[in-house]
């Protein structure tokens, strides 16, 4: 079992690349879950609306 | 109705792809040729694959629409679809810079695999206007499936295609077969893998919950106003 | 069926040789390509990858132009509602829009290829125009059979003229890829087949699987 010592994160060349990319996966879903949750506060405001005006 | 199980598919899904990064950072070792950008290999790939699979499952759905007229299976194809090309998106990032990192050059057509995702996204990119210009919205479902169907069955076709034609003129340069891999890279492929496979299923069921309560929503008030309609003040 | 499909085939043969509407648009279109690309690669002759390459690029951008032209005769006359209501097999339809425009393809290709041989192309075709024709048959055939697909799908669509183009080509991908590898030998000035079997095989198997899948989905697609 090879164990890297700690996974010392090169801020030369090849770690700005990795960075990048494991960024971009982590931007797609962040950006994603947001716009998810901006949809349900929408729905929850005009359900909330809606049942205030059934009464 | 499409809400089920999503609550502990999140939790798996993070634990998994936390455990993921964890490999990829602290277990897996350095490759002796890339060094380490070949790290990003454990986010691309998986990434790529799950699309491809995303892909397939439209078309599939499509099927299963187009057999039962259930809408609910639309809907399905649909978000899959959407999420493949999300997730393609990334893909063809990742590999932008991988290929940056390791040749140079932010784009190289030596790399069949990337060069076949290319065409695959195009295509699909054409679904949204498709589905988006036809207005009946039934006519729309169905055109969506028998879309997703063919484009579905197109998928291995091309990568074929694309991998004989590269393969003549090119070696094939950022090869990762799955069989090469040594035993702790396999590890740590297959629980990237796993993760975003999570990653999927878990936001397409949050997706189309949000889609359904959105629907329903506006039945409601569609129903609300009619009936208010039928009854002269 | 199919003699529904016949029938419709020669109302759309007949309608074609008298109007003369889309094989003398596609032939004129690929001249005029085989003229663009002459000043846009700034060359008198092309062989080998990059004469494959022109011919079969020009070639499919002229079946774009067939594909969007495949109902049109029903939308404009509004013939549509006409073959929907008659008891007509969809499959029917789909041969006889499939064969329409793999006929058109023949039509265009007669001309255009000995255009190319004349105007573009270094070796000339000659000893290998056998495998040519071969090429040229199987790629007609996948062609008209993901166009007419293409076609239904983008007939009920208000951009029908944008969406044809976006959803044949990368479709047609592979057929390209296969059309043009197997071509390219034989447009070398040392000609003669290469590879032939593998890329006839693969450009088999798409026809084989497009005509499938078209054939399996058109019931569901001009239904109303």
């Amino acid at each position: 079992m090879t164990w890297l010592a700690a996974p010392a994160l090169p801020l030369d060349e090849a770690g700005k690349y990795v960075a990048a990319a494991y960024v971009v996966f982590l931007a797609l879903i962040l950006i994603y879950v947001a716009i998810m949750a901006a949809k349900l506060v929408r729905i929850d405001r005009e359900l909330t609306q809606l049942a205030e005006e059934d009464e | 109705m499409f809400s089920k199980g999503l609550a502990p598919l999140a939790i798996a899904t993070v634990v998994t792809l936390t455990a993921a990064f964890a490999l990829v950072f602290f277990y897996a070792p350095l490759d002796a040729d890339q060094g380490f950008v070949q790290k990003i290999f454990y986010i691309h790939v998986p990434m790529a694959i799950v699309a491809l699979g995303g892909f397939v499952a439209g078309g599939i759905f499509g099927i299963r629409h187009l057999r039962s007229g259930d809408a609910a299976w639309d809907l399905r194809s649909y978000v899959a679809i959407h999420l493949s090309i999300i997730l393609g998106l990334g893909v063809l990032v990742t590999g932008a810079i991988w290929a940056k990192a390791s040749w140079g050059h932010y784009w190289v057509w030596d790399e069949p695999v990337l060069v076949s995702f290319l065409v695959v996204f195009l295509l699909y990119c054409v679904y949204f206007p498709l589905r988006f210009a036809i207005e009946d919205p039934e006519r729309q479902a169905r055109y969506s499936s028998v879309f997703a169907i063919t484009a579905g069955a197109f998928v291995p076709l091309n990568f074929t295609a694309v991998r004989l034609a590269e393969a003549l003129t090119h070696p094939r340069v950022l090869s990762q077969t799955g069989g090469d891999l040594p035993g702790e890279m396999r590890l740590t492929f297959l629980v990237a893998l796993a993760g975003m496979i999570l990653l999927f299923v878990t936001l397409w069921k949050l997706e189309l919950t949000a889609k359904h309560a959105a629907m329903q929503l506006k039945k409601l008030r569609r129903r609300r106003a009619e009936r208010r309609e039928a009854v002269p003040a | 069926m199919l003699r529904a499909a016949a029938t419709i085939l020669r109302k759309d043969l007949l309608l074609e040789l008298r109007t003369k509407e889309a094989v003398p648009a596609m032939t004129l279109f690929t001249i005029t390509v085989y003229v663009l690309f002459h000043f846009g690669l700034d060359r008198n002759a092309l062989d080998g990858d990059l004469a494959s390459g022109v011919l079969w690029v020009t070639l499919l951008l002229a079946a774009v132009i067939g594909v969007t032209r495949l109902f049109a005769a029903e939308r404009e006359q509004g013939g549509i509602d006409a073959l929907l209501l008659a008891p007509v097999d969809r499959t029917a339809l789909f041969l006889a829009k499939a064969s329409a425009l793999f006929l058109f393809l023949v039509a265009v290709e007669l001309v255009a290829v000995p255009a190319y041989d004349l105007l573009l192309l270094g070796p000339g075709l000659g000893g290998t125009l056998p495998e040519l024709l071969v090429i040229l048959l199987l790629a007609n055939l996948g062609i008209a059979a993901v166009g007419a697909l293409v076609a239904a799908l983008a007939a009920e669509t208000r951009t029908r003229e944008l969406i044809v183009p976006l959803l044949l080509l990368p479709l047609l991908l592979p057929l390209l890829i296969s059309c043009a590898q197997a071509t390219e030998p034989l447009m070398r000035t040392d000609q003669g087949p290469e590879d032939l079997g593998r890329w006839l095989g693969l450009l088999t198997l798409y026809d084989v699987v497009f005509v499938l899948v078209s054939v399996a989905v058109f019931d569901f697609l001009l239904e109303d």
